[in-house]
């Protein structure tokens, strides 16, 4: 649905000859482009704004490298411009005071507040050996005591013993007694959620973080949020003071403007994103990973380190060798298209890949879905040993045979073997683009797809 | 819900709607006083030009209609009046009906066939939408109108979720159909269509865990679901509703879309409109998809569900009264 900013930018710039330095008015047309990519990736107006000035006053005037195109330069500098606005470094939750120290979560219905609650237990108590407490102060919505109380249970996180009855402020208050008579690091506090226009709720919020003189705020909020993001971050900002917030659904495939937003209007540091709905599903923020995907560009950086992450390494480094060999089999085709069904399928994978627009309209053309990599495994898996390091052997008998072993036609056999040829070509182009230092860490992989599950159970 | 209104007298559905239209805009109202604030000054300042029309786009992407329904929406809007002089209550009355026309095909509610039995309605969407609450409130309605009806605790994945639908079944007085944590979803949906049908229920509520669309893993246990379902009657499910959260922005689309695939969609129930996000994106559905808006959702009650109206909405969007 989204071309990427650099495919749009190249449509401006092709019009233009190459010049000395970027012109005002050159820099104001690609400007536009961004405008749109920004507000498409639900970036708030008045921060989209306040960012494109920002690059404006950078871009005019700067020369363009002469290895580069424009439409390269101005890409470099919003996405510069972005990753610092987003943050340079990731900021670590604060524990520096007086134990038992007070982390509380709040945020809009259903952002993952709960679920975030214990994520950050489990590392804090696993990465940095804290005793932590949880304990839910959500009265309202049904079963969310006992939804920590589970999460609890299976992190093997202590949880606040639910006294039936006990309304929020009471409840934080008993926490940090329990707390401190029990010894505890640290209390995460879970709320309930609020909309940030609900008077009475925000108020009742104000007295909990007093109460529990609250270290760390920290406001949980989608990644898919759209322009509402700068009115729930500023409310909650101004009620109270937020000392960071955590990012969830990153799994998902917005494009997470919010991120820029909230942090744009409360200068506020993403200290962390929700990556998975299991309890390991966290991770400190990646600036550089959020702008690549705001601006529409893909997830690079991500892609090749859940690719790094999950594969084996010798399985890694043997798939490498055979595409720097240009030998890539028939059996390394079956065992990436198992690994890009982990990885949430062709769209999944796509979708975290530079400048794929263009290519889904490919495959969309070409038909290419989910139960298709299924079937095509069936047909890999319906050859013998020889057929499958040798394709070109594979004529009209052995495709009947195949065919009928695999529960498929001739045709798909053709389509299947085509497509296999069209991915050597691919392959080729994509070891070209490795050259030029776009995939670093020579990725293993089929071409243009990634190697490697990666992608938690959930 | 829809062949039975839900109120009998027609005062205390007057009464009712306007309590609605009053949370709604209460809600909607909060940030469209930027939005209206916004068209006054505009439009008191100076007739309709170049200009003028580009802030009215921009206050529309400001509601989530996103850059190309914003653009296409306001250009529409100034065809016919550009350079003549309007007031801002011509304006935002114009702009609410035009608005209000291409919702208007969408605004339909959920049709519960009674010769269907048990007539069964599949709820789905991304985490955290508010599917759960909204079978709960769906319920409630169904229950008001006199029929039996029976939840299926389709989310055996998340923790809790079982317990939360549950007490959803006693507050509306429901059964609840409801396995392990870690059971099949489809074998329980399954078991609850047995046992709906054995007990001549009306209407089954197939509550599912919330799934991001982008997994495939995920949207393939959904299509499990529904192919289980189908073996024992192939028009089930005869409702399948997304649910989505009003503050979500461009990404619904992608959402409908790709939903749209593995479980092909009856209706949206938009929730969370009681809060200041407007749900614009609606309006880019509309134009795309076409499908139907069976209800919103504006409050974490039972009584908070609420029929969609195309009008009611457009001009809650620009500030108006209904
Ligand atoms: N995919 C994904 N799902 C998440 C993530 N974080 C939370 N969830 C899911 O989102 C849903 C809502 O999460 P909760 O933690 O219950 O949200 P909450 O903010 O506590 O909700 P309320 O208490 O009702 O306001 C659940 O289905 C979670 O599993 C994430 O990072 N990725
Ligand atoms: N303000 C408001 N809150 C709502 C509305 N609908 C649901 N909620 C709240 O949103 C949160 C999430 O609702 P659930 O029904 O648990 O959402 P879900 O889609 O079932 O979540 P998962 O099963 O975890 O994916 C809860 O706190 C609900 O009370 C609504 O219309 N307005
Ligand atoms: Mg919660
Ligand atoms: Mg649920």
């Amino acid at each position: 649905m989204f071309e990427s900013l650099s495919s749009r930018l190249g449509e401006v710039f092709d019009k233009l000859t190459r010049r000395g330095a970027l012109r005002e008015e050159d820099v104001d047309a690609a400007l536009r482009e961004v405008r749109v990519a920004l507000l498409e990736a639900d970036v708030a107006l008045p921060v989209v704004k306040t960012f494109i000035e920002g690059v404006r006053e950078r871009a005019v005037g700067q020369e363009v490298l002469r290895s580069v195109t424009p439409g390269q330069m101005v890409v470099k500098i919003v996405h510069d411009h972005l990753v610092e606005m987003l943050g340079g470094e990731a900021e670590e939750i604060n524990l520096r005071a007086a134990p038992p120290v007070a982390i509380l979560m709040v945020g809009l219905q259903g952002s993952g507040k709960t679920t975030s609650t214990a994520k950050i237990a489990k590392l804090l108590t696993t990465r940095q050996k804290k005793k932590v407490l949880m304990a839910s102060l959500d009265v309202r919505r049904p079963a969310a005591q006992e939804q920590l109380a589970v999460l609890g249970r299976q992190a093997g996180i202590a949880t606040l013993p639910v006294v039936m009855g006990e309304p929020p402020v009471a409840i934080a208050r008993r926490a940090m007694q329990s707390a401190r008579l029990e010894a505890y690091d640290v209390v995460m506090l879970d709320t309930a959620g609020r909309l940030h226009v609900d008077d009475a709720l925000m108020t009742e919020a104000e007295a909990v973080a007093q109460v529990v003189g609250a270290v760390e705020t920290l406001l949980v909020a989608d990644a898919m949020t759209g322009q509402d993001a700068v009115n729930v971050a500023q409310s909650f900002d101004q009620r109270l003071t937020l000392t960071g917030i955590v990012l969830t659904r990153v799994d998902g495939d917005a494009r997470g403007g919010a991120a820029l937003s909230m942090r744009g209007v409360t200068g506020r540091p993403i200290k962390l994103m929700g990556t998975g709905e299991g309890l390991d599903a966290i991770e400190p923020f990646h600036p550089d990973r959020i702008a690549g995907r705001i601006l529409g560009m893909g997830d690079i950086v991500g892609l090749v380190e859940k690719a790094q992450e999950t594969m084996e390494e010798d399985e890694a480094k043997r798939l490498a060798k055979k595409f720097e060999k240009g030998k890539f089999d028939l059996e390394d085709m079956a065992q990436q298209l198992r690994q890009m069904r982990k990885m949430g399928g062709l769209e999944g994978v796509l979708g975290l890949l530079p400048g794929v627009g263009k290519m889904k309209k490919q495959l969309a053309q070409a038909n290419v879905d989910e139960s298709m990599l299924i079937r095509q495994e069936a047909m890999i898996s319906s050859m013998t040993v020889k057929e499958r390091q040798r394709p070109e052997i594979i004529k009209a008998s052995r495709k009947r045979r195949i065919a009928t072993g695999s529960g498929t036609s001739v045709q798909d056999i053709n389509k299947l073997l085509k497509q296999f040829q069209e991915m050597q070509r691919m392959m080729k182009q994509m070891k070209k683009l490795g050259q030029k230092g776009m995939m670093r860490g020579g990725m293993p992989g089929m071409p243009g797809m990634p190697g490697g599950p990666g992608l938690p159970q959930r | 819900m829809s062949e039975t209104p839900a109120e009998g007298p027609e005062e205390d559905e007057k009464a009712e709607k306007r309590r609605w239209f009053g949370r709604l805009k209460s809600g909607l109202g909060r940030s469209s006083d930027k939005l209206t604030g916004g068209i006054t000054d505009i439009f008191t300042k100076r007739k309709l030009d170049e200009e003028s029309l580009a802030e009215l786009e921009e206050l529309l992407i400001m509601a989530d209609l996103g850059p190309a329904t914003a653009a296409k929406v306001a250009g529409d809007f100034a065809g016919a009046r550009f350079g003549k002089e309007v007031t801002p209550e011509e304006v935002r009355g114009a702009l609410a009906e035009q608005i209000a026309r291409i919702l208007e095909p969408a605004a339909r509610p959920l049709e519960i066939d009674p010769a269907i039995r048990p007539f069964v309605v599949l709820v789905v969407g991304v985490n955290g939408t508010g599917k759960t609450t909204t079978i709960g409130k769906l319920a409630k309605r169904l229950r008001d109108e006199g029929r039996s009806v029976m939840l299926c605790a389709g989310d055996t994945f998340r923790a809790a979720a079982i317990e939360q639908l549950q007490i959803w079944g006693e507050r509306i007085g429901a059964p609840v159909v409801a396995g392990k944590q870690g059971a099949s979803p489809a074998g329980l949906a399954y078991d609850a269509f047995v046992r709906a049908k054995a007990e001549g229920t009306e209407v089954l509520l197939v509550d599912t865990a919330g799934r991001l669309h982008n997994k495939a893993h995920l949207m393939e246990e959904l299509e499990k679901i529904i192919r289980v379902l189908r073996k024992h009657d192939e028009s089930a499910p005869h409702a399948t509703l997304l649910v989505l959260d009003a503050t979500t922005g461009q990404n619904a689309l992608a959402q409908v879309e790709t939903f749209q695939k593995a479980a092909p969609l009856t209706g949206l129930v938009v929730t969370k409109l009681d809060g200041s996000a407007r749900g614009g994106v609606i309006v880019a559905l509309a134009e795309r998809f076409g499908i139907p808006v069976n209800a919103v959702g504006v409050g974490e009650g039972a009584e908070d569900l609420r029929p969609f109206s195309a009008r009611d909405f457009a001009r809650g969007l620009m500030g108006l009264e209904g």
